[in-house]
């Protein structure tokens, strides 16, 4: 795997939702091979910071630069470079596993069925690969999201709430995806409730309301 | 440079101009109206074709002109707070849109019952008067638009947005008169070349013009003031202003 | 290896076109509305073939107009209430071509076939079959106009609740001119004059629209998506 170039800035982000101010002047960086865990109480605007992180929700005031560029500048590269999990596994229903990951990862790069196999196989759901996703469970979706995650070969891992729905050995599985992406000089920030018991150096973003 | 221009769009100056300029707005645009009212309805010669009742042009149309200006303003200033993001454009864009809607229904209200005398008929469906009930329907389109969000913020792009696409209409009605065989006059002021109106006739009608012109911008500095208020209640110079 | 613009759009084509196939009421079901609405102006106005050719332009038109606007409604939603217009968005290509390949998809599947279906349609209501190419001429022309400006509109209502509503109020003055031409084509088709004029006329408001449109949706998208 090619060495992984990129490095997030985020600075002094001002976010308002109608009257609320929801982030206030957030500020962070982060590294190959750090994973950021961002944490905080309901509606404290995590979700929002993800958004505004992948580019989706513009701040008032503040700016996210990748590389030091602003991404606003670098949208369509910036974008290429992470993989976004949102709070829900954001499947069509009506396609089967493979082609989801087909149509969403074959956006990024040239990718050969096998190698979608391949990764929904290390997220366990290899044979719900030609299985509509609407007959998955909620488990076996998130399994489904991730194993689309882990196909995007991205820099970058913009994950909300990922351990939702999977039982223990489901959210074993995430921390050793996370573990092996920041071990291989990825990045990833985080959207979690519960600790992150990872066996590397995780830091820690409380947001207060 | 951008820095003044910034400062010169920040709301509590907006504010202070908007309630500033309104009071000498309808002031002048009082004097516009009363002159071209008396000179127009009573000074003017009636008209060799129609006789008395050409006289509905001098409410006819300025409100047809400014449902046209109100519009462009609106998509304009809607245009600049998308592009810059400029909040106050959006407050310009919201305190315009009712305004310009309502002169459009005068317009055509007016321009119906100008048509019985003038045609035989209180409507017919041709280009110009076509257009300009679209025009119509664009406002309701924006205005809508607008409140249909939870989020003001949303709201105001989205609305901005639709004003922008709608503002190819603005050349069509203008020109519709001269693309299309219309039923409606063509062009009698605003073309190149002089206009084909007697001196009588033409000043009283500029000065309604100039006087509607007047009146559309006190009732948007008017507007513009309450808009500026509701929007920036959270900000202190709001509170302070409100508590002195 | 990364994907071009040309690849990503085909891309998203075949995911429209495969969705599209699996759900074949939902495909039908504007064709059967439009095959409805032309029925009840018959049963309302006349039954007399002959008065109805002269009428025929324009109910064709309106009975075109409100289908698409049906289906205009499912272009973002179903995406956008899954959360799969997110990942779309985030897929590294930008947004426009996203906007291009899903619109045309939509087009394919509902202007297109609104067009092949016209004949049967104008049969019943007693449009020559010499004015048939000049009709669906025009309609393929409008129908594809229609989905741009339909794909502005729905981009700027999706999510929004009434949207169905809200998104006709908006693109249905935007599409008058469109009518207009439309119409006033076939109707000098059938009466043998040439359609040229009007013809020339919608050509021109399609390039317009196709041009510009996609720009507009794109920022209309992105507004949503905030």
């Amino acid at each position: 795997m090619k060495r992984v170039v990129g490095e997030l800035g985020v600075e002094k982000v001002h976010v308002w939702r109608g009257d609320r101010h929801v982030l206030k002047g957030v500020s962070l960086t982060l590294r190959p091979g750090e994973i950021l865990h961002v944490s905080g109480p309901n509606g404290t605007g995590k979700t929002t910071l993800l958004r505004v992180v992948c580019g989706l929700l513009r701040p008032e005031q503040g700016r996210v630069s990748w590389l030091g560029k602003s991404i606003a500048a670098i949208r369509d590269e910036y974008q290429a470079a992470l993989a976004y999990a949102s709070h829900e596994p954001a499947l069509k229903g009506d396609l089967t596993a493979l082609e989801n990951l087909r149509f969403s990862v074959g956006l990024k790069r040239r990718v050969a069925p096998a190698e979608l196999r391949a990764s929904l196989e290390r997220t366990g759901v290899a044979a719900c690969a030609d299985l509509p996703v609407r007959v998955l469970s909620a488990g076996q979706r998130r399994r489904v999201a991730l194993a689309r995650v882990l196909a995007m070969a991205a820099s970058l891992w913009l994950l909300d709430e990922p351990f939702t729905n999977l039982d223990a050995a489901g959210a074993d599985l995430v921390s050793g995806l996370l573990q092996s992406h920041a071990a291989q000089g990825g990045l990833a920030l985080v959207v979690a409730h519960h600790d992150l018991k990872l066996d590397c150096p995780v830091r820690r973003l409380e947001l207060a309301a | 440079m951008w820095t003044w221009f910034y400062k010169l769009a920040s709301p509590p100056h907006v504010y202070t101009a908007a309630a500033a300029l309104a009071p000498w707005f309808l002031g002048l645009a009082a004097i516009g109206i009363g002159y071209g009212l008396v000179a127009g309805l009573v000074f003017a010669p009636p008209d060799y074709q129609q006789g008395d009742a050409f006289r509905i042009i001098y409410v006819h149309a300025p409100s047809a002109w400014m449902s046209l200006f109100a519009y462009t303003t609106m998509a304009v200033a809607g245009a600049i707070a998308l592009i810059w993001r400029i909040k106050m454009g959006h407050a310009v864009a919201a305190a315009s849109a009712p305004i310009g809607a309502s002169f459009t229904l005068l317009a055509l209200v007016t321009g119906s019952l100008w048509g019985r005398p003038m045609w035989g008929t209180y409507w017919a469906w041709d280009p110009r008067l076509t257009s300009e009930l679209i025009l119509l329907f664009l406002y309701a389109g924006v205005m809508s638009l607008r409140s249909a969000f939870e989020d003001p913020a949303r709201g105001d792009r989205a609305a901005a947005l639709l004003g922008v696409v709608g503002l190819v209409n603005v050349p069509i009605i203008h020109y519709s008169v001269l693309w299309w065989n219309s039923l409606h006059q063509g062009a009698t002021v605003a073309k190149l070349g002089r206009p084909s109106m007697p001196g009588s006739m033409l000043w009283p009608l500029l000065s309604m013009l100039l006087g509607f012109m007047l009146f559309y911008g006190a009732v948007l500095c008017t507007r513009l003031q309450g808009e500026v208020l509701n929007r920036e209640r959270q900000a202190k110079w709001v509170r302070e202003a409100i508590q002195s | 290896m990364k994907v071009g613009a040309w690849g990503a759009m085909i891309l998203v084509v075949r995911r429209e076109l495969c969705l599209s196939f699996r759900r074949p009421d939902q495909l039908l079901q504007p064709l059967v509305f439009f095959l409805i609405v032309t029925t009840l102006f018959p049963l309302g106005l006349t039954l007399q073939l002959s008065l109805l050719r002269d009428m025929a332009p324009g109910v064709l038109w309106v009975a075109a107009l409100l289908s698409s606007l049906l289906s205009l409604d499912s272009l973002f939603k179903s995406d956008a209430d899954d959360g799969t217009l997110e990942q779309l968005a985030l897929c590294g290509q930008g947004l426009t071509v996203i906007v291009v390949a899903k619109t045309f998809a939509h087009w394919l599947v509902s202007g297109a076939a609104l067009v092949l279906v016209s004949p049967v349609v104008a049969t019943a209501l007693g449009i020559p079959v010499g004015a048939f190419s000049i009709m669906m001429l025009s309609l393929g022309l409008g129908t594809l106009t229609l989905s741009w400006l339909g794909a502005i509109g729905a981009a700027l209502t999706v999510g929004l609740r009434r949207g169905n509503v809200l998104l006709s109020l908006i693109v249905l003055p935007l599409a008058m001119p469109l009518l207009i031409f439309g119409a006033g084509a076939t109707d000098r088709a059938i009466s043998g004059v040439s359609p040229a004029g009007a013809l020339y006329f919608l050509a021109a408001l399609c390039v317009f629209t196709c041009t510009l449109a996609p720009f507009a949706a794109t920022v209309a998208l992105r507004i949503t998506l905030e």
